[in-house]
């Protein structure tokens, strides 16, 4: 029995021992998840340490970095200043991308369908409940849209990307602004929720006559159907890498405080309209070790992982924003890499 | 001497309890620690039950100040914009798909009890009996896997035709009126009538057999038939283990989570069709936990939990209530 | 034949014909999920499951190891943690508590924690372990896992404690041997195939138990055998690979379910086994 329970004490000890400096958890945003995992296998081969990041919503991420049982959250929804202060948190931003309209209609393929704003904020109120309703008729008149109900597919969890898609439509959309707003998390007033970006993927991959809100990576994954969407400009686009950065050479990331910047909505000939990033955000008071492991992460990202995130339609910051990020770290925590 | 009853028993209690040392020989400590340790495992066992409703109804505390009792019951607004919650429509998706797993289970599962005890011929009986526990075997994930990936697109080939004709019934048929997802309210039903059939089936079969054979076959003899025997002789007489089945599979189901999260529609509105998506406290914990970027949102949370705890407590407390009458031979009605 | 006579025989017949349906609506069910898991996790499977570990989303490859590894060390520590305080309380029941008043609260007791919601369990492991320690762990998964299989546990032995006869129990006091040697060498010794059984019961219980790992054990991309952080295991990666839109992702999903069903049949068939052996030594 003794010799038992000192075998037993002895492999605890080897299993809890083993690999605690050499592995990072962050958690959070499902919308940088393909873009993580990425710099996260490749940094691996390249350091050895694992980062170890859960996709469990930008609410997840928020709510896990403040209880500090993670190193890092990832939050598409920037915190503003105040709230950062009052946490004892700071926040600096991975990379622009985009939110796609994913649509399943039979006999229509990726790309052919335009959809606005407005209609978009229609379909979400739930006044547009068909597909061949005269307001989407009135965008596609060359297409044959189906007497087809249409299953509105939102997130279940507490999302960023909800965040940068209901901020969308609060700007195009008065009446969205009044009945719901912007936030991680709203009171839709239809549809059915899926768990992550990958549950609203799913869901509009099964339900026919779907539409759901995505980070454009996950469409490309899946091979999935996207809309173009009418620009503010009023033009008619198509996601892209570039569309996404036009969003994003609108603002000023390195005069905005604590880089809180919001992306949705920006003009532009062939700017994306619903244009997002994610910010990760660190606790001041981890300890310096930690903090740097993760600052090492994320600097390798946005010097050697530039190609990866393109390949995936991630916009790399640009290289005044990359020191506008170290400077930033040496004044918050006193410390830097 | 070899018998092993309850006269044996008391004996060899009162020799383990008149138990002394002899004058002069080493008393053995390891006995009191191993008593001491005995009690403590059952104490720690015992505990946890309150330990639980203790601990969760601690950290609902702050969401059970902001918003009290009934307020929290009776509001439908969950919106963690404006950090107002309310329990309403997750209350509503509970009970609703546990009632409706169980008005498609219960008289499956009667129907099979009937069948293996009554009907079946011998050879079958095992086969059967062993085929239905199996279904309890199956682990709670797998069923909710199955249930978005297999049954749900199928369902959603049957939804139309529900629409078409329950659908139009006036009255009754804005229950059934909805886009045909394959998800929903009704399906999350069904799926949980699957898992909580074996439960109940296999309570009312051991319940059955303990029916004295006398009872039966002297109905039998009178002429009576199969279902006569059944729904008239054997039912009344096992009513309260029946009971006590019941609420057993009513607990399972209200406490139900995977199978539920996945084929639910993660809806928090309330709808009258049963056919659109909707939610319960535990999908709405599964989803929702680990994101609640607020102290008040994770205690509102932890609040339905509470609320949860509450109402399966009081069911799992009356299912084992009435299923130890009859073990203690009380369920005879005459 | 008069009209009372016809409708009795109407209703025995008919009824007799739904009954059967009943029953072959319940049978048809289960063929149906353990056909589709079959079907599709056998389409599953591949040796990558077992040397490789998960892929990052969009990756085309296969690998379950960590999740493997993950899951049969949670188990390792539930039953660690289970075993000695169901094999003890349920020791206390049958040897010390018997029939008292005290003794059947504490069953009774047992009997309403047997059916406990597994979510439930999970908020109760996050509020005592999570939140004090600051860290998902697998830790405290195993913890939820065991209280989970602790009732499963506490009632078998007792039961199975029960039904040793007093003979051999006062032959061994008789011999001069202390109640707690008794219990342990004698007691124990002759109901271990019924104790095994009840073990192997609440392993199978909590095999494939997702929602009390939600917020304790969380996931881990990676492999690893660190307790105190998180750790990949099977029932929350068929959760996440599940709901998502990759292919190889949601084959992964059946692959696992369809081995965590294995799993769990032969468990229940060893236990069966362990049980008939209780049966013919009495």
């Amino acid at each position: 029995m003794k010799k038992i329970l000192a075998i037993l004490l002895a492999a605890g000890g080897v299993f809890s021992a083993t690999a605690s400096a050499q592995m990072l958890t962050g958690a959070g945003s499902t919308w940088v998840y393909p873009l993580v995992a990425k710099w996260s296998a490749a940094y691996q081969s390249k350091t050895g340490i694992q980062v170890n990041y859960q996709s469990i919503g930008s609410g997840g991420g928020i709510a896990q970095i403040k209880a500090g049982t993670v190193a890092f959250g990832a939050s598409d929804m920037p915190l503003k200043p105040e709230d950062l202060r009052a946490a004892g948190l700071i926040q600096f931003p991975t990379a622009v991308a985009g939110a796609v309209m994913s649509y399943n209609l039979p006999g229509i393929s990726s790309g052919q369908l335009i959809l606005s704003g407005p209609v978009v904020a229609d379909i979400y109120l739930a006044k547009i409940t068909k597909w061949n309703d005269p307001a989407i008729a009135k965008l596609n008149p060359d297409l044959n849209l189906p007497d087809m109900n249409i299953t509105v597919v939102h997130r279940s969890d507490g999302s960023g990307t909800t965040f940068t898609f209901t901020d969308y439509l609060s700007k195009v959309s008065p009446e969205w602004k009044e009945k719901v707003g912007e936030n991680t998390s709203v009171a839709w007033p239809t549809g059915v929720g899926g768990k992550g970006s990958e549950g609203v993927a799913s869901y509009v991959q099964r339900i026919e006559g779907a539409i759901g809100y995505v980070e454009y990576a996950y469409v490309l994954e899946t091979h999935g159907s996207y809309a173009r969407m009418i620009n503010r400009d009023g033009n008619v686009v198509s996601p892209s890498l570039q569309g996404f950065q036009d969003a994003s050479a609108h603002v000023d990331w390195t005069k905005a405080q604590d880089f809180y910047v919001i992306l949705p909505y920006q003009p532009g000939p062939d700017t994306w309209p619903i244009a997002g990033c994610t910010w990760q955000i660190l606790r001041k008071n981890a300890t310096q070790a930690e903090n740097e492991e993760v600052m090492k992460f994320f600097l390798w990202g946005f010097e050697q992982g530039q190609d990866m995130a393109r390949s995936i339609s991630f916009g790399p910051l640009p290289p005044s924003t990359v020191e506008a990020i170290r400077a930033y770290w040496k004044s918050e925590l006193g410390y830097g890499i | 001497m070899n018998d092993s009853g309850p006269a044996a028993r008391t004996e060899t209690q009162s020799a383990l309890a008149g138990q002394r040392a002899a004058p002069g020989s080493r008393r053995f400590s390891g006995d009191a620690f191993f008593h001491a340790a005995a009690v403590l495992a059952a104490i720690l066992a015992s505990v946890t039950l309150f330990a639980t409703v203790i601990a969760i109804a601690y950290d609902s505390w702050p969401s059970i100040q902001t918003f009290g009792v009934w307020r929290f019951l009776k509001s439908s607004e969950w919106n963690p914009v404006t950090q107002t919650f309310g329990a309403f429509p997750f209350i509503v998706g509970t009970l609703v798909s546990s009632a409706i797993a169980m008005i498609l289970a219960v008289p499956i599962s009667f129907g099979t009890a009937v069948f293996i005890t009554e009907i079946a011929p011998f050879w079958i009986k095992r086969p059967v009996a062993g085929a239905i526990e199996l279904l309890a075997g199956i682990p709670s994930i797998v069923y909710g896997l199955w249930g978005l990936l297999v049954f749900a697109p199928v369902f959603s080939e049957i939804e139309p035709w529900i629409n078409r004709s329950i659908g139009n019934i006036p009255g009754i048929g804005l229950l059934f009126r909805g886009p045909p997802m394959g998800i929903g309210m009704l399906t999350a039903g069904i799926i949980l009538a699957i898992m909580v059939l074996p439960y109940i089936s296999s309570i009312m079969r051991d319940v059955f057999l303990v029916v004295p054979s006398s009872l039966r076959e002297s109905a039998y003899a009178m002429g009576c038939t199969t279902w006569e025997v059944a729904w008239h002789i054997m039912l009344p007489y096992t009513r309260t283990a029946v009971t006590g089945g019941i609420f057993l599979g009513l607990g399972r189901a209200l406490g139900e989570t995977m199978a539920v999260t996945f084929v639910i529609g993660n809806s928090n509105m309330m709808s009258p069709s049963l056919l659109m998506p909707s939610a319960t406290i535990p999908s709405v914990l599964a989803n929702e936990f680990t994101e609640a970027t607020t102290k008040l949102y994770l205690s509102s949370l932890i609040y339905l939990g509470l609320i949860l705890i509450a109402i399966t407590l009081v069911v799992r407390f009356l299912a084992v209530l009435l299923i130890r009458r009859l073990a203690r031979g009380e369920g005879a009605s005459a | 034949m008069t009209g009372v006579v016809l409708r009795r025989r109407v209703t025995d017949v008919v009824s007799k014909i739904l009954m059967g349906v009943a029953t072959v609506i319940g049978v048809f069910f289960l063929f149906w999920i353990l056909w589709t898991t079959l079907k599709f996790g056998v389409a599953g499977m591949h040796w990558d499951l077992f040397t490789k570990d998960t892929p990052p989303p969009g990756f085309n490859g296969f690998g379950l190891r960590n999740a493997f590894v993950g899951s049969l060390i949670l188990m390792g520590l539930s039953l660690l943690v289970g075993v000695p305080v169901g094999l003890m309380a349920g020791t206390w029941l049958a040897e010390y508590g018997f029939h008292g008043r005290t003794a059947n609260a504490v069953r009774f007791i047992n009997d309403i924690m047997l059916s406990a919601p597994s979510i439930e369990i999970g908020l109760f492991a996050y509020a005592i372990v999570v939140a004090p320690m600051g860290y998902f762990s697998a830790l405290a998964g195993s913890v939820a896992l065991a209280i989970l299989m602790i009732p499963i546990i506490v009632r078998t032995t007792d039961e199975m404690l029960s039904l040793v006869g007093s003979d051999i129990r006062e032959a061994a006091l008789a011999l001069g041997a202390p109640k707690s040697v008794v219990i342990t060498k004698v007691t124990w010794r002759a109901a271990r195939a019924g104790i095994l059984t009840g073990i192997l019961i609440g392993l199978a219980r909590i095999t494939g138990e997702t929602a009390p790992l939600l917020f304790t054990a969380l996931n881990n991309q990676y492999f690893s055998t660190n307790v105190f952080r998180p750790m990949a295991n099977i029932p929350v990666v068929i959760f996440q690979f599940a709901l998502s839109p990759y292919a190889n992702w949601q084959q992964m999903a059946w692959a696992a379910a369809f081995i965590t069903v294995v799993f769990v049949l032969v468990l229940s068939i060893l236990a069966r086994w362990f049980l008939a052996r209780v049966k013919t030594t009495r």
